[in-house]
């Protein structure tokens, strides 16, 4: 699969269709697949990579990209092409300047996982008819694929590309995934049990504000949380309601606009599950203002940008029953 | 848990200019009596309220937070608080998920001419929070008062 990517960049650069590609290339470590743009055919030959380690989602990186000179080339996976269409819709890429592939999507590796075996020293990672083997500095180990799959594949919400100029490999359909399992799983608790919880994850934090950075939705120029102007904007959260305002803030603001692109949590160092507050939003949304998909469709009106006269009354929170 | 029969919750109450806030003012004219523990912060229209500002009054040491607009279809702007329905409903959801007590947070539709109504639900509403108790899910230590 990477060969025929490979090859048809090489063939768009070549006609003049695009002046670069967006991409992957190995970072520090080899199974560090980190975004990169590649200008030539001779770069992307030697760095240029697409394997079960390149979980990163690049739609992002689109909106700077999108606005330089020439047009360029966008590999994407399914759950990309949501983020990428909502950034479109936002009018945060200018969807002219970029030519889209669609590439298959998972389910992928995640190193972290391979990591909490116990596997230290890794050199490389390959995929042998879904038997990870894993080559480290110690010898080689094997792990089965199914074991080592990436949190945000686990609930695959689609395959489905939603937008692109071409296809590498095949479209999917959408899929049933029982994604919100684990938010109804904290629903069901009583509201102690559900702030002990939230208590020992959002402890971890260190507000590196990874989960912020590498969000496809987050895209504000001035973000409240750099503003000294806004009294938020610490380096450290200093408290445990600075915690927990953080999380609910940089939730709320992308409600109803989030793709569930599980970038967030695949990037958090500490392994905070904010998935699932960006899922309880879109769960609230679904059940109380209808299915609503953000980046599904470059039309429709998002839900916090809309409302209707028969609304629910924000009382249904407090007729949930006794604590 | 242990109740404190001398508490005093703070509450912090956002009015909208055109109804609530004019509410108020209506039940404060018919002499009706309602909590000293309300704090009324006057905001143009329901929908000015960010939920930002709801975090912060707890924060900075609020015991309950309600919020007070015009009726669904009555807003000054025609349809502001429209949208701080379903802005408030989620944010209240969003603070059951993290174990915050329901009852310290609520929205009401007070009209310009419901003084009563305004005094009853502040009598309501501060007896509720009297019984959770002080916040302390969701408070600042370095703003706790001594």
């Amino acid at each position: 699969m990477q060969e025929a990517m490979i090859k048809r960049a090489k063939e768009l650069l070549a006609d003049g269709t695009v002046n670069r590609v967006m991409g992957w290339k190995r970072g520090e470590f080899s199974y560090d697949i980190t975004p990169a743009v590649f200008e030539t055919a001779e770069e992307l030959d030697a760095e240029f990579v697409c394997d079960d380690l390149t979980q990163a989602n690049v739609s992002k990186y689109l909106i700077k990209e999108s606005r330089k000179e020439g047009k360029i080339l966008a590999l994407l996976k399914p759950c990309d092409t949501y983020s990428f269409n909502q950034l479109v819709k936002e009018h945060r890429i200018i969807r002219e300047n970029v030519y889209v592939i669609g590439i298959p999507g998972g389910p992928k590796i995640d190193i972290e996982k391979i990591k909490a075996k116990e596997i230290s020293g890794i050199l490389s990672v390959k995929n042998e008819d879904y038997t990870l083997k894993i080559e480290t500095i110690y010898g080689t180990e094997t792990m089965p694929y199914y074991e080592a799959i990436s949190g945000k594949c686990e609930n695959c919400k689609s395959k489905k590309h939603v937008v692109f100029d071409e296809l590498i490999g095949e479209d999917g359909d959408v899929l049933e995934s029982n994604r919100f399992e684990m938010v109804e799983k904290l629903e069901n608790m009583t509201a102690q049990e559900r702030y002990d919880f939230w208590r020992d994850q959002l402890s971890k934090c260190i507000r590196c504000n990874a989960c912020r950075n590498v969000c496809p939705a987050c895209t504000c120029e001035n973000c409240v949380f750099d503003n000294p102007k806004s009294g938020i904007d610490n380096k450290a959260a200093a408290d445990s309601f600075e915690e927990n305002m953080f999380h609910i803030i940089r939730a709320f603001h992308v409600a109803g606009r989030c793709t569930d692109c599980g970038e967030c949590s695949r990037v958090c160092p500490q392994n905070i599950p904010l998935h699932l507050l960006n899922r309880k939003f879109i769960k609230d949304i679904n059940s109380l203002y209808g299915e609503y998909q953000a980046g599904a469709d470059t039309t429709s009106r998002a839900p916090l940008n809309d409302y209707s006269t028969d609304d629910c009354e924000p009382s249904i929170v407090h007729e949930r029953g006794v604590e | 848990m242990q109740v404190n029969e001398n508490f005093e919750p703070v509450i912090v109450a956002f009015c909208c200019n055109w109804c609530s806030y004019a509410g108020a003012d209506l039940s404060g004219t018919n002499r009706l009596n309602y909590p000293s523990n309300v704090k009324i912060i006057r905001v143009p229209c329901s929908c000015r309220v960010n939920p930002m500002f709801i975090l912060r009054a707890f924060q900075k040491g609020a015991d309950g937070v309600i919020l007070c607009g015009c009726h669904p279809g009555d807003c000054h702007y025609t349809s502001g608080n429209y949208f701080t329905r379903r802005r408030i409903t989620l944010l209240y959801s969003m603070l059951d998920f993290l174990g915050i007590e329901r009852n310290r947070t609520r929205l009401e539709w007070v009209s310009a001419a419901e003084g009563a109504k305004f005094a009853a639900v502040m009598n309501q509403f501060v007896e509720d929070v009297k019984k959770l108790g002080p916040n302390r899910r969701l408070e600042d230590l370095r703003c706790r008062k001594q």
